[in-house]
């Protein structure tokens, strides 16, 4: 890890002087028309701290989003809809509660597709083959139906991070129950062991390897599926909503602070994950 | 619901179950699994559009699979249109672009074992982002059109063309490499001759990760905003119209090209990584 850090802080300080250059350069023809045409004899020090300090800019400077993150977070109260906070919070949850159906979902349909040869052979191609199809394209029925039905809310968007969730899952989980060598299953046979207990003992364990990995897909995959499942609702919360609404009146710092935060819950979520699954894996290996 | 269509109905369930279990248990043929698979999607479409006329669901909540095919066939001129707005435009520009750049990037960096170090973990870290929220930005930097989803499309295959780039130039054993060394052979020749060779199974699957990407990338971002054409845009509208025949027309033809481009790039595969045991085992 230590020899990693220096690499890393090299590259992410490649990126903020990118950014910062970025910046300049893409706001300095409108910050020439619009603020330094009426100030003639204007230096390039003017031009640079002109660009970096701008209303709406094409691109704001680093600096800029992280004032307005600071200043959404910490002058507004956190049920305040103007508090980014409160929109991480609204997205976080439909992902989570998403990921959670998804994940037992996946597992439950695994365990029938195991023991059963019938849905192995009949409906395990098709989840294998949905893997290749944009399957988020089905986000705007999911909520045309579910708000036909009178459901509204947190539902149609865990709806949607659900079934984005639960293929991975299904997928992985199918591989981890069949991992068990012919040998083991043989030794649970010889003990007159049940299905039941064999798949308890023998075939969850050896599962959940290949489950840790897939959750982490699985929850990334949600929280995509629920920020896009927040665009067409009205945009009323979440950190979707506020780049729809960023992008209407083309408040650009605003988007990049959602933007920022949304990265920031991205990373936050698989972290928990990878938590959950370093826990575990190590309680098992004592 | 009649007594009659009732019975219909419990005898074509018995008949359904009963054909995709005998089907299912035959072994051996190459041919018996494809069948099964195929003999349970056409089960499915049956009751779905069974289902759809008997209980006579309205066509807000579900179409039948026969007015999705009847509505793809009046709107084939629009779906048409659509298709390559956002695929041959859109999809494949970002695509090849986006693949292009991280192969090349990752070949660049390849000599310097630095910069690896530091951009391998952060490209792997963009795995877990929401990429395509970047959707607006893009639309406000490059407009309305095409361009604006292939650049959605270009950061988001990016990194993993980059991560695998990097894996697959590792993947050359040491033997390999120590041969190629004692043969004095060129950093370029060792390159060409030995490691990228060894890479193209890595690259072919991160081409297939990045298909499906990619047409998610683009079909997203024309929700934030597009001309009156593209798949995505077609999604979004029909069904705020609620006119859903012809949104499920549009995921159809979305998932076919998605499954299409997938299997062109299973044959590549076969074609260019025949070697390798993954395939060789197929």
């Amino acid at each position: 890890m230590t020899n990693k850090a220096g690499p890393i802080t090299t590259v992410l300080g490649f990126v903020l002087v990118l950014w910062y250059a970025g910046a300049v350069w893409l706001n300095a023809p409108g910050v020439i028309e619009r603020v330094l045409n009426d100030k003639p004899g204007w230096t390039a020090s003017d031009l640079v701290s002109a660009t970096l300090n701008m209303e709406r800019p094409l691109l704001p400077a680093p600096h800029q989003v992280a004032i307005d993150l600071y200043s959404s977070i910490v002058d507004w109260p956190l049920d305040s809809p103007r508090n980014l906070l409160f929109h991480m919070a609204v997205t976080a949850q439909s992902t989570l509660v998403g990921f959670v159906l998804g994940t037992v979902l996946g597992v439950l349909l695994a365990a029938a597709i195991v023991h059963s040869r019938t849905l192995d052979r009949a409906l395990l191609p098709w989840i294998v083959a949905s893997q290749t199809v944009p399957v988020l394209a089905i986000a705007p029925i999911v909520l045309v139906i579910l708000g036909s039905l009178g459901l509204s809310g947190v539902a149609p968007k865990a709806a949607i991070a659900m079934y984005l969730c639960f293929f991975p899952v299904t997928v992985a989980m199918v591989q981890g129950l069949r991992s068990p060598q012919r040998i083991e299953t043989e030794l649970m046979h010889t003990y007159a062991a049940t299905r039941l207990q064999a798949f308890w003992m023998l075939r969850m364990p050896a599962a959940l390897p290949f489950l840790f990995p897939s959750l982490r897909i699985a929850i990334a995959a949600g929280l995509v599926g629920a920020m896009v499942a927040e665009l067409p609702t009205g945009a009323q919360a979440g950190l979707g909503a506020r780049l729809l609404t960023g992008s209407y009146y083309g408040n650009t710092v605003g988007i990049w602070s959602a933007l920022v935060l949304s990265a920031l819950l991205g990373l936050g979520l698989t972290a928990a994950v990878a938590g959950v699954e370093r826990l575990v894996l190590r309680s098992r290996r004592t | 619901m009649s007594p009659l269509t009732g019975l219909l109905m419990v005898v074509a369930i018995v008949l359904a179950v009963w054909s995709v279990r005998r089907c299912a248990a035959i072994d051996g043929p190459r041919w018996a699994g494809p069948l099964t698979a195929g003999l349970f999607g056409l089960w499915l479409l049956f009751f779905w559009q069974a289902g759809v006329t008997v209980f006579e669901v309205p066509r807000v909540l579900l179409p039948s699979p026969w007015s999705i095919v009847q509505s793809m066939g009046e709107h084939a001129g629009t779906l048409t249109r659509d298709f390559v707005q956002t695929v041959l435009k859109a999809v494949l520009f970002g695509w090849v672009l986006g693949s292009a750049l991280g192969f090349a990037v990752g070949v660049a960096i390849d000599r310097l074992p630095f910069l690896q170090r530091g951009l391998l973990p952060v490209a792997s870290l963009t795995s877990t982002i929401p990429l395509v929220a970047v959707a607006p930005i893009m639309v406000m930097w490059f407009g309305f059109e095409w361009q604006s989803k292939a650049a959605v499309v270009v950061l988001m295959t990016f990194f993993p063309m980059l991560v695998a780039t990097l894996a697959g130039l590792q993947a050359a054993g040491k033997l390999e490499r120590e041969l190629m060394h004692s043969y004095a052979a060129s950093y370029t020749r060792t390159l060409l001759d030995l490691r990228l060779p060894c890479a193209v199974p890595f690259i072919v699957s991160a081409l297939k990760v990045n298909a499906t990407l990619a047409l998610i990338g683009a079909i997203v971002a024309e929700f934030f905003g597009s001309p009156t054409v593209g798949l995505g845009f077609r999604i979004s509208t029909e069904a705020a119209k609620m006119n859903m025949s012809l949104v499920w027309g549009a995921i159809v033809v979305a998932a076919v090209t998605g499954s299409l481009a997938y299997a062109l790039l299973v044959q590549l595969e076969r074609r260019w990584a025949f070697w390798h045991p993954s395939v060789r085992s197929r």
